[in-house]
């Protein structure tokens, strides 16, 4: 089992970072969104795994998954989609804005940002 | 009155000018000179606790674990000089009241002039060196800004940046020197410093230090190198000439010597150093003076050499130098306020301050003449005048200093120094005021009303008075000299007399006048002399430096940052995983502790489809709508890993979460390119792709190995498995420890996902604001629109649903504390069920619908949640504490009523809130002109009379 999730913690790590290397705004959105599923699952997975033990507390239950970082998760889970959504109406309002949407500087634009100064 | 009143006065009384601008130039003065009357009134309150040899203290403790506290003191050298900013400082605004023209902004002016004031007095009141480094870095800021107050002249831009980048650097320098003097003692209080004389002077760091925070007084107080910003900061309007240049600015370096001097005297190395600095600034100084025909740069030259003279005292180690220093820093503060404000007065009555285009306004100015003379006279150091018997006391200081071995060195130097000082002296007044009326002055000189030569004439009183009755002074100065020398050395028995006899000092002064009226006489020819020869100019050097280090700074900047984001991102990733490797290599591994759990085939099936959906999403990613669903997949595929691994409630946030993240990505594609061209080389795949396979290489490692061993240290989970029912009354422990346990942060979470909602809001009211406006709903849609874009089916289908999921939402909200759910979930599951509504009817429809904005949803929902916790308050209790009990209340069961409710229904405002403000946000930019808004839920309503209606016209003239 932990073979498989650390798999899965690779897979998608490896997937988010090509994909954030990427030219374009939106390859680099879903790459940021495969890293933060992997963020945290590895960070649900510092609990340890444990399976068929759900932090519901039970009459004569004694055994149960740690419930800390489940509640960590859980907030990192909204709040990334509130930061999800900035970067995507950043990416959106600069490609409205110059009809272009190359995340990098195109070498004119730096160049006259910096002759301008 | 308190010293924490004293400066913070200057300080919250610049807020007041600006005010009270609009009501007119003596209204705007007049509260700005009420503000420093005050101050100084205060401060006069301390006097008489401090002839009675107190030292006045006040003290809040603000950082003490970084040792940075509110500290203040007031002792005879402090006193001293918050006396002559506060005293000067009132004359200074009465006169730029009358100086400061029309057009310029008056209340600026003096709010610069305030906050300048507070900072210098806050200099010398401070009893704690990083504190005392606050206000010194304030003086560089507010002086930029009094220097630079005439944005209009290239002159006084260039000078107010120059004087900030010379006290600035030696600023930083002296925090450095500060902070070594503090590791010494191990304090950073002054009382305390200045008791450790003999540890900081056989610590084997004393020698930085003392150069470090020289640097920065040299560097404030315009000591040769770095004298040349002293003259450039005279483009700068005359009223704050003269304030900065007598009384304030330049005399921070000589107060911090003054300060520091008990410690950090008296060594050969404190001795060389400054001694030298000072002769050559002293020497430097009157020799170029001489030759300036700018009335101000003369006077800004004399200023520097008279710094030097001061610096020079201070150097010699010795309790009658630092008595001299004390007195000369009283006179030089007197008359060359007042000459500068002279200098003024004649810039502004004659239009020049051009020595060769004046002369002769002796008849036409007399009243300035006779103030201007009085001052010029004592500079020169001529008998009865002030001027003259600190001029004595130096000579007398320097015939007894042996500098490098010599005896005759700094005699001789201070000797021609003197005589220098008599010559430029005697030129500002014969060049100036004697010799015939001339007919071509650029303006008709006649003397100002009385509220320009009044506080030039008030200052010239004491240049008299001391003059004539030196006893007068006695006990002030030797108040100040006792607290200069501290423990240090023993009052020097020396009186302030006119007549000492016939003595060295009073040949040399006698050569000094004699030799400087001489020079007077062949001052045509010497000047010819001094024209022809060559001179290093000091702005051009500094320029150039200038130049060079923004030249590199560019060169590295642009290099480095050059707006290539992959770059960026590649060379992190790089960084990281180097990092990475090292600690893998030097550290070491544990055995495992763990073992490996059995997985069946559904685990391997789910991982089996994680893959490939992640890899179909890297192969295929430029099929952007392709990708979007791929990465659905993924989502669901952890969703499904939650559920597998004991965390339900994960997993059904992840699940709702997926569905609002993906109609988000679908709103924003429908502006976006649909597919991504190919642009990289081949050679930039493999190497991304080969960074990206080491990056997940060692995730997996680090993620395995991890899983693979327990904790090391005991987690704290415990602690809420036990308590999660006892003390929050809850059985699902994940929503306990959300909204009870750490409750605190989920509070401001909800804020930061308000904040982001907001954000979201703000930048497309930016974009519609814009020119982005037009081109959005002028666009031609590049994909087919559907005919029929509220289908009958979906709209009568989601009204259906939309109460049962309502209810399914209050569901899950109200099993929250005991079963899976909670705020969080039931938020998401309520925004999908308005959000279905917008899908199926359209923006306009639902929006008019509205009936609450969803900024105020997500308001209420933080208002909610903080207000649940500030009710803890009323039972005195920290803030968030919560409290449950069991209610029971026929015919119904037993159930429980928790606080920790009330806080997640805020949490469930907040998400709702945040949810719909964004997804809204995006469909606003979807509007097109061309696009009829329907005010009717669906497109084809068979309901409604009279088919075709305009609505379905709307429709075909689309297709």
């Amino acid at each position: 089992m932990e073979l498989i999730v650390a798999s899965a913690i690779g897979v998608l790590t490896a997937g988010g970072l090509y994909l954030v290397m990427r030219l374009r705004t939106f390859p680099v959105i879903l790459g940021m969104s495969l890293l933060t599923y992997a963020v945290n699952v590895f960070l649900f997975a510092s609990g340890r795994l444990t399976i068929g033990a759900s932090p519901i507390l039970q009459d004569g239950v004694t055994t149960y998954t740690d419930p800390l970082p489940q509640a960590l998760v859980l907030t990192a889970i909204v709040i990334s989609f509130g930061m999800t959504a900035v970067i995507v109406v950043i990416a959106l309002g600069a490609f409205l804005g110059s009809d272009d949407d190359h995340v990098d500087d195109q070498r004119e634009d730096a160049d006259t940002a910096g002759d301008s100064q | 009155m308190s010293l924490f009143i004293i400066v913070a006065l200057p300080f919250f009384g610049a807020l007041l000018p600006g005010v009270m601008n609009a009501a007119g130039r003596a209204a705007c003065a007049g509260v700005t000179l009420m503000v420093s009357l005050a101050a100084f009134l205060g401060l006069l309150t301390n006097l008489p606790a401090l002839l009675a040899g107190e030292v006045v203290t006040a003290r809040v403790d603000w950082m003490p674990t970084l040792g940075l506290n509110f500290t203040l003191m007031l002792d005879g050298l402090g006193f001293f000089f918050a006396f002559l900013i506060l005293g000067i400082g009132l004359l200074i605004i009465s006169y730029a009241r009358h100086y400061l023209s029309r057009d310029d902004h008056m209340g600026e002016f003096f709010t610069y002039l305030l906050l300048f004031q507070g900072a210098m007095v806050g200099i010398v009141l401070s009893d704690n060196i990083l504190l005392l480094l606050v206000f010194w870095e304030l003086t560089s800021l507010s002086s930029f800004l009094l220097i630079g107050y005439w944005k209009h002249l290239p002159e006084g831009r260039q000078g107010a940046r120059m004087a900030l980048a010379v006290t600035g650097m030696g600023g930083l320098a002296m925090i450095a020197g500060m902070l070594i003097l503090g590791q010494i003692v191990g304090s950073y209080d002054l009382s305390v410093i200045l008791q450790n004389r003999e540890a900081i002077q056989a610590d084997p760091m004393y020698v930085p230090a003392l150069i470090l925070i020289l640097l920065g007084c040299f560097t404030k107080s315009a000591q040769f190198p770095f004298h040349f910003w002293l003259p450039h900061a005279m483009a700068a309007p005359t009223p704050v000439s003269a304030y900065l240049h007598s009384a304030t600015m330049v005399k921070a370096g000589i107060f911090l010597m003054a300060r520091m001097w008990p410690v950090l005297s008296g060594t050969p190395e404190w001795f060389a150093i400054v001694t030298t600095a000072g002769l050559v600034t002293m020497v430097l100084g009157a020799l170029i003076a001489l030759f300036k025909h700018d009335l101000k740069a003369l006077l800004a030259f004399s200023t520097v050499s008279h710094l030097g003279l001061i610096t020079m005292l201070l150097g010699t180690g010795t309790a009658f130098g630092a008595m001299a220093a004390v007195f000369h820093i009283l006179n030089h503060a007197t008359f060359k306020a007042a000459l500068f404000m002279s200098a003024g007065i004649i810039d502004h009555e004659a239009h020049s301050r051009d020595i060769r285009r004046l002369g002769g306004l002796r008849r036409l100015m007399p009243v300035t003449f006779a103030i201007a003379t009085l001052a010029a006279l004592s500079m020169a150091g001529i008998p009865l005048l002030n001027g003259f018997l600190s001029k004595e006391m130096m000579l007398e200081e320097a015939n007894h200093t042996v500098l490098f071995g010599s005896y005759w060195l700094v005699p001789v130097l201070a000797t021609f120094g003197a005589l220098l000082s008599a010559a430029y002296s005697f030129r500002l007044i014969g060049h100036t005021f004697l010799g015939p009326v001339r007919d071509d002055y650029p303006s008709a000189p006649h003397d100002p009303g009385p509220g320009m030569w009044l506080p030039p004439a008030f200052l010239v009183v004491p240049v008299v008075v001391i003059g004539v009755a030196p006893f007068l002074a006695e006990p002030f100065v030797r108040l100040v000299t006792a607290s200069v020398l501290g423990e240090a050395a023993a009052l020097p028995d020396a009186h302030l007399k006119i007549w000492h006899g016939l003595v060295p000092a009073l040949y040399m002064s006698v050569i000094a006048v004699v030799g400087g009226l001489l020079l007077m006489g062949v001052f045509k020819p010497l000047l010819r002399v001094w024209e022809t020869a060559p001179r290093p100019e000091a702005k051009v050097i500094f320029e150039s430096i200038v130049d060079a280090s923004v030249a590199t700074a560019r060169g590295l900047v642009l290099t480095l940052h050059n707006g290539a984001f992959t770059r960026y991102a590649s060379i992190t990733v790089l960084a990281i995983l180097g990092l990475g490797y090292h600690a893998w290599s030097t550290g070491t591994l544990s055995a495992p502790t763990r073992e490996m759990q059995a997985a069946g085939a559904v685990p391997i099936a789910g991982l089996l489809m994680l893959v490939a959906a992640t890899v179909g999403l890297v192969v295929l990613h430029r099929n952007r709508f392709l990708a979007l669903i791929f990465i659905g997949i993924v989502g669901l595929m952890v969703s499904i890993g939650f559920v597998f691994l004991s965390a339900p409630d994960l997993a059904m946030t992840q699940f709702t979460v997926e569905v609002v993240t993906i109609i988000l990505m679908l709103l924003a594609l429908n502006f976006l390119p649909k597919t991504t061209p190919v642009e990289s080389s081949a050679l930039r795949h493999m190497r991304d792709a080969g960074l990206a396979l080491a990056g997940g290489l060692a995730a997996f490692s680090l993620a395995f190995h991890f899983m693979m061993r327990d904790a090391v240290a005991i987690p704290i989970s415990e602690f809420h498995l036990a308590n999660s029912y006892k003390g929050g009354g809850g059985t699902n422990v994940v929503n306990v420890i959300l909204v009870d346990f750490r409750g605190f942060d989920t509070y401001g979470e909800i804020i930061v996902l308000g904040i982001a909602a907001l954000l979201i809001f703000a930048l497309t009211e930016t974009l519609l604001g814009g020119p982005v406006r037009a081109r959005l709903l002028n666009r031609n849609p590049d994909q087919p629109r559907a005919g029929n874009m509220h289908p009958t089916m979906m709209v009568v289908l989601t009204r259906v649903m939309m109460p049962v999921v309502l209810m399914v939402g209050f569901y899950i909200f109200l099993r929250g504390h005991n079963e899976p759910g909670g705020g969080f979930i039931a938020g998401l599951v309520v925004s999908i069920a308005v959000v279905m509504q917008y899908m199926a009817s359209g923006f306009h429809w639902a929006s008019d619908r509205l009936r609450y904005p969803y900024h105020g949803v997500i308001g209420a929902g933080v208002l909610v949640a903080g207000f649940t916790g500030i009710g803890s308050w009323f039972v005195s209790k920290p803030f968030l504490t919560s409290d449950f009990t069991y209610v029971r209340i026929p015919p119904f069961e037993k159930f429980e009523l928790a606080t920790a409710a009330l806080f997640d229904v805020g949490v469930l405002l907040a998400v709702v809130g945040a949810v719909m403000l964004s997804l809204e946000s995006f469909s606003r930019l979807a509007r097109r002109s061309d696009m009829q808004e329907s005010e009717y839920p669906m497109d084809i309503d068979p309901s409604r009379a009279g088919l075709p209606s305009q609505d379905a016209d709307a429709v075909r003239t689309e297709e």
